[in-house]
């Protein structure tokens, strides 16, 4: 009955999102393209931070990499095609994934947290200090791709309603897909790991090979994320493999929660809109300018409300509820 | 390669390694002892600098000037400031998991650059070398050095001689030493460990804004600068394994030299030398060179 209910509402909800651009004006159309697009990197986190109990901070590498994949392999003169581009970009991705994967997996806790780090910074300074992508200075993707068997096309993503309506699809796989993940046998040897690896070593897993899966199959996921980003903005710079970016979709995955897949896509629905809010310069006046402040000190307030994140509070009200309920009864006694 | 610009890069990659040995150090001890990924680290040793330039002016009216008299000033407004900002937001991260403080350090290091900005302004400042610095010494007849860069390595160099020397040889040292190995022990030894806490995490502040202040004559300070240092220094840190001031040590040199002399030979590769010289190190050593405890 419950599950039942649950689909209603998550159809609704998709169909509610589907219609959306109806509505809204093209302002707003765009801005939840970008968070649908940081919904599904934030997810591709998550398989690694609320499924392996994998802390990354370099996850924005594997986004950057399939960006300026898609942005420099794309003809100058016309659309390049998506049925090799996006799958080309996912697999770039996947391929740095598993060569620093297999490094960084070697460390643990604190240490793979600041190896991912540097494997990132790699990848960023390649692409800042070397004329291969323009340097600093970015580059363009003039056309978005589009997919094309042939001679015949079969999606051109140019409408913003087509765009719009092509991530929301993505998302959704995406999503979809984790859920399937994390449901099988595999998500349950992650779980597994997460819980207690030196159990699951004892039970005879290979840990080290569920975990470096995981870590490609996120990098691959985080590549989809950068080719809509690159198809977005047709524009690319080294800022998008950057440490920040990296922290700031960490911050997505936290501030969701990890306990819950969908915590990041509810935390990368907040935090971008969180931004957007304290940019806004008639939603804030003068300290728009200084969006920077009002942010960082909503994250730090944030941080210390929310022990477990948005995903987390239904369970601190009943907790706090509980909590109450038990209290008159102990202190009458 | 001519020997004397072969010791010329070996004076600059010492000077580096070691203004990177006093940020690094700081940050290994803080993850050591209080077990907290501070990313706002790299913020203080952009204060330091920034403080460097800000101060340089109110100290010479009112205690009479001197680069030195600034550079006091620096350390003792910065262990101030640590010391405030562990009571006031590192003391509820010690319970939270790993993923919160990150969190926490980030959303700091937003409002400190904004502060930055607020206070002073977005431009690039520099910060005069006093003068009784500002000469060079002469190398083999035509190749001359700055006195300021030595100057910099002298300083460094005492403050590590005083740091090993507390670490071994004072009762703050040994508990610093204990409660690197074991934090649960030393604080049911009956040692407050809260005070110890602040007293680490002031000195970790202390030591990241002398190296921002003494490198801001050099460097001079620029927004964001702070974020470069942040990372290297955690390339230091795993380098030289965490908590263990003897690695960070020798990781800094390490890290001084090649990426000095990377920028000589490979100079279209130098951004990319430090972090394979860390995967190759991680590959052998998957905790650092010295592991603690």
């Amino acid at each position: 009955m419950q599950s039942t209910l649950r689909a209603v509402l998550l159809l609704a909800l998709v169909c509610l999102a589907a219609l959306l651009p109806m509505a809204a004006s093209d302002y707003y159309t765009g801005l939840a393209v970008k968070v649908m697009i940081y919904a599904l990197f934030a997810l591709s986190l998550q398989l690694l931070v609320g499924g392996a109990g994998l802390v990354s901070l370099g996850h924005a590498a594997f986004f950057g990499i399939a960006a300026y994949f898609v942005t420099l392999l794309s003809p100058e003169s016309g659309a390049g095609n998506m049925l090799w581009l996006l799958p080309g970009a996912v697999l770039a991705a996947m391929a740095y994934a598993a060569v620093t994967g297999a490094l960084s997996l070697r460390t643990k806790g604190i240490y793979f947290i600041m190896v991912t780090l540097a494997f990132a910074q790699m990848a960023y300074y390649v692409f800042h200090d070397t004329k291969l992508g323009g340097g600093t200075d970015g580059i363009y993707l003039y056309f978005r791709p589009e997919l094309r068997l042939g001679e015949w096309v079969l999606l051109n993503l140019d409408a913003p309603y087509a765009f719009y309506l092509f991530t929301l699809a993505c998302l959704l796989l995406g999503w979809g897909f984790l859920a399937a993940l994390m449901r099988s046998r595999f998500g349950a040897a992650l779980t597994g790991i997460r819980v207690n690896e030196q159990r699951m070593r004892a039970a005879g897993y290979s840990t080290f090979g569920y975990k470096l899966m995981a870590y490609v199959l996120a990098g691959g996921l985080a590549g989809a994320a950068g080719f809509l980003y690159a198809a977005k903005d047709g524009y690319v710079n080294p800022e998008l493999l950057a440490w920040d970016q990296s922290g700031l979709v960490l911050l997505m995955v936290i501030l969701g929660g990890s306990s819950r897949l969908w915590g990041a896509i509810v935390g990368a629905v907040a935090l971008t809109l969180l931004q957007e809010a304290f940019q806004s310069q008639d939603l804030m006046g003068d300290i728009a300018q200084r969006w920077h402040l009002t942010f960082g000190l909503a994250i730090i307030v944030l941080v210390a409300l929310l022990p477990n994140g948005l995903a987390g509070l239904p369970g601190q009200w009943r907790q706090r509820r509980q909590a109450a309920r038990i209290k008159p009864s102990a202190s009458s006694l | 390669m001519d020997p004397v610009i072969f010791l010329i890069q070996c004076l600059n990659a010492v000077q580096y390694g070691l203004l990177l040995f006093l940020v690094a150090s700081g940050l290994t001890l803080i993850f050591g002892i209080m077990g907290i990924i501070n990313l706002a680290h790299g913020s203080f040793y952009m204060i330091g600098a920034y403080m460097a330039f800000a101060l340089q002016p109110l100290v010479a009216q009112y205690l009479g000037g001197g680069f030195v008299a600034t550079l006091l000033a620096c350390v003792v407004l910065a262990s101030l400031l640590g010391y405030f900002l562990e009571w006031a937001f590192y003391s509820y991260l010690y319970r939270r998991d790993h993923l919160q403080q990150v969190l926490m350090t980030y959303g700091l290091i937003l409002v400190f650059e904004e502060l930055r900005s607020i206070i002073i302004d977005n431009d690039v400042h520099g910060v005069g070398v006093p003068a009784w610095l500002q000469g060079t010494v002469s190398l083999g007849g035509i190749m001359t050095y700055p006195v300021y860069r030595l100057f910099i390595s002298l300083v460094c160099l005492l403050v590590a001689g005083l740091m090993y020397w507390v670490l071994t040889r004072s009762r703050l040292g040994m508990m610093i030493r204990a409660g690197a190995s074991n934090r649960e022990m030393i604080s049911s030894l009956g040692i407050d460990i809260n005070r110890l806490f602040r007293i680490v995490f002031a000195i970790g502040v202390a030591l990241a804004a002398l190296a921002g202040a003494i490198a801001a004559p050099v460097s001079s300070v620029y927004p964001g600068m702070g974020h470069a240092v942040l990372i290297i220094c955690f390339v230091v840190v795993v380098i030289g394994g965490i908590g263990s001031i003897r690695g960070a040590f020798l990781a800094a040199m390490l890290v001084g030299f090649v990426d000095t002399f990377g920028q000589v030979f490979f100079p279209a590769a130098a951004g990319v030398m430090v972090y394979l010289l860390m995967a190759a190190i991680l590959l052998f050593k998957p905790e650092g060179l010295f592991k603690q405890g």
